[in-house]
């Protein structure tokens, strides 16, 4: 239990004008159940960070909690300085956080055209009036926006999928989709929940492909959950593991797969002496 | 020929297209080529067109379960009728007392509502808790914070007050002296209109005021709190003759002039429909739908939920106000409240859904098929039997939710309701 504190919130020096998300100290109670004890974490500018843990360690919780979508019991989350406890989810997003989920949430229904042009909605540049009127305004902006949209599905080599339904996609192109809505709300900081959950061995070589490619594009900086440990492995430079709700080890990809309290919690006690052989 | 027409700029074939329409029904209709009952089913259609529309918005685009549309419905329509009866039936005196009344009320409360906001009451509650936290514990911030809320929300009824008690007080004289001009075949029209707009703005008040504090319930339980809405203001509409005599409560209320005529219902009509159908193809239509898709979701992508809900809400009450005045004024010229009880509720709901949710081409097609099946039926049925229409009626809903659970056009729109081509790649400078 005194092990709470003693981890250093990122692994690696920090200053402090290049801070994006700051948490500190944050839990969660759901009742009587706490299901986040003292979270911390300090991530940098540019950074690719995964956070990673068994079923039920209180990941996913984390992330609808920076999003607003829980309230959060005690503790911090700082965005750029600015705390974002007690925010509504729509101002949060707005300042710059982008999210996608665990079990793909598309707009289902609508179109793979419109499921970006949504997220491009609060820069749609006119008000109500204007498009009951179809004003001129109305016109240029609606056309700047959809050209804005077909772009940047280009971008996701979606772009000859922009008029079929979202939901009768392809997995693997779901996916793509949402991540690609994600950025279109313009973010500088992204959540990936599980972006590699259900994908077979080629499409997750394609998806860490383009998480890099993301990255380096739209200048992101990227949080990640994932149970896939290839793709934690492959692409995060350091890592938060957690179980039960509090943080067991931070560290490199390297130095999490060889500590025995990882191994513990992903493989069962008596799994730590047999894992440590093969890793030697 | 066709390929020519094909070529012209859409909102002209659309505008030409419904003005022939709007003629071609208005000469038969002006012939005495079907019987006034037939005009009269008619104009039946395009009221539940115009309600269910709204509907539509709330349950099929924005995906609201509300049971309580036709309360603003039931406010469009006293609203209105009380704004004409007095101007029609007072023909000396005050008979625009009632006019400047409505028009004191809605002004009062619009300026109440842009008050509210703009005393940005979250801010100050949040900066008094910044301000005050240091001393006080959580319960006294909060008593604080609740007894600050309910003194801001005074100032604001106070002020709408002030601006509604200045009208009465400023509009009868004037209205007299202006309405007094026109003669009487330009004065009635513009009474009408007046008396439709304020009926209509009274039912999108009350929705937003009233939907505000429901927007943080789930669907089902959204459906109850405004179903519990319905029936609170019929039991107001029974009771109403106790505050505004006119109203008379639950003997009706008689002696409604009838103005409706095909003319105000195609009007009507044609401008929800336009309106309803740019907002949807709009980027606020997409942040309304996004809501029914997906919530959270929504919410992630930076939507503001409540406030599209708000919208959709406001808007949907809006339009069943427009179809509540039309349909006071429809012969025979009387309001009772039972035209307004739990059961009517759900005939725009039946509409909506069996034309299919999310679908105005649906709603639309269904209004008529409704308004004509309900008295064809009346008519083919043998003597005695007529009663019977209200059990095939609802046979007619099941087969059709068997068969076509999404409705008759679910997700079906035709011509000028048909979402806007996208050009993919406008300037085709790559790679053909």
């Amino acid at each position: 239990m005194a092990q709470e504190n003693t981890l250093n919130p990122n692994p690696n020096p920090v200053s402090d004008d290049r801070v994006v998300l700051d948490i500190k100290g944050l839990t969660k109670f759901f009742g009587g159940l706490r299901a986040v004890h003292n979270f911390d974490v300090t991530i940098e500018k540019s950074e690719l960070v995964g956070l990673i843990g068994p079923n039920g360690a209180g990941k996913t919780t984390i992330f609808n909690m920076i999003t607003g979508l829980y309230s959060v019991s005690a503790g911090d989350i700082r965005y750029n300085g600015q705390s974002l406890v007690g925010m509504e989810p729509h101002a949060i997003t707005q300042l710059g956080i982008a999210r996608t989920f665990q079990n793909i949430r598309l707009f289902p229904n609508l179109t793979v055209l419109d499921n970006v042009r949504i997220a491009y909605h609060p820069h749609a540049g006119y008000n109500m009036m204007e498009s009951i009127l179809r004003t001129g305004r109305f016109s240029s902006k609606e056309k700047e926006l959809t050209e804005q949209a077909l772009d940047f599905l280009a971008v996701f080599n979606l772009e000859d999928r922009y008029n079929e339904i979202a939901g009768s996609l392809p997995y693997g192109e779901q996916r793509r989709l949402e991540i690609a809505r994600a950025l279109a709300v313009e973010p500088k900081l992204l959540l990936l929940d599980e972006p590699a959950a259900g994908m077979n061995p080629g499409e997750i070589v394609a998806l860490m492909d383009l998480i890099h490619f993301i990255r380096d594009k739209f200048k992101l900086t990227i949080f990640l959950i994932e149970h896939q440990m290839r793709v934690v492995m492959g692409i995060c430079e350091w890592i938060t593991v957690m179980d039960f709700g509090e943080i067991i080890a931070r560290g490199t990809p390297r130095e999490i797969q060889n500590d025995s309290k990882v191994i513990e919690a992903y493989l069962g006690k008596g799994a730590v002496v047999g894992a440590r052989a093969e890793v030697a | 020929m066709i390929k020519q027409l094909r070529k012209l700029p859409s909102w002209l074939t659309t505008t030409a297209g419904l003005v022939l329409f709007y003629a071609l029904v208005q000469l038969i209709i002006s012939m005495g080529w079907v019987t006034e009952y037939v005009a009269q089913i008619l104009q039946w259609a395009g009221i539940m067109a115009i309600s269910s529309l709204g509907l539509n918005l709330v349950y099929g685009f924005n995906g609201q379960f509300s049971l309580g549309h036709i309360a603003f419905f039931a406010i469009g329509a006293y609203t209105s009728a009380l704004v004409t009866k007095d101007w029609y039936v007072t023909w000396s005196g005050s008979r625009v007392g009632a006019l400047s009344g409505v028009i004191a009320l809605d002004a009062g409360l619009i300026v109440s509502l842009v008050v509210i906001s703009l005393l940005r009451i979250n801010t100050i509650q949040k900066r008094l808790k910044e301000a005050v936290g240091r001393w006080l514990n959580q319960f006294e911030t909060s008593v604080l914070s609740s007894v600050v809320t309910f003194l801001l929300a005074l100032v604001a009824i106070a002020a709408g007050g002030a601006v509604g008690w200045l009208l009465v007080k400023v509009l009868p004289p004037t209205l007299e002296a202006i309405l007094g001009l026109l003669p009487t075949g330009i004065a009635q029209p513009v009474v009408f209109a007046l008396a439709l707009t304020l009926g209509s703005v009274l039912a999108a008040i009350i929705g937003l005021v009233v939907g505000q504090p429901l927007f943080k319930l789930a669907s089902d339980y959204f459906g109850i709190a405004t179903l519990g809405f319905a029936i609170a203001l019929y039991v107001l509409l029974q009771n109403s003759d106790k505050v505004i005599p006119t109203m008379k409560g639950a003997r009706g209320m008689v002696g409604i002039p009838i103005w409706t005529r095909w003319f105000w219902v195609f009007i009507c009509a044609a401008l929800v429909i336009v309106a309803m159908r740019n907002l949807i193809y709009s980027s606020v239509g997409r942040a309304i739908i996004s809501v029914r898709e997906d919530e959270i979701a929504a919410k992630a992508m930076g939507i503001d939920v409540t406030r599209y809900k708000t919208v959709a809400f406001t808007i949907g009450s809006l339009f069943a106000g427009i179809a509540g005045g039309l349909f006071a004024h429809k012969s025979p010229g009387f309001l009772h409240p039972s035209s307004f009880d739990f059961l009517k509720g759900f005939d725009p709901l039946i509409v909506v859904v069996f034309g299919g949710l999310g679908s105005m081409t649906g709603t639309i097609a269904a209004s008529v098929g409704w308004a004509f099946l309900l008295e064809g039926l009346r008519v083919a049925l043998p003597q005695g039997f007529e009663n019977w229409r209200f059990v095939i009626y609802p046979v007619l809903l099941l087969i059709i939710m068997l068969l076509r659970p999404q409705g008759l056009l679910g997700g079906v729109e035709w011509g000028f309701l048909k979402p806007p081509k996208v050009q993919p790649r406008t300037t085709g400078d790559e790679g053909e």
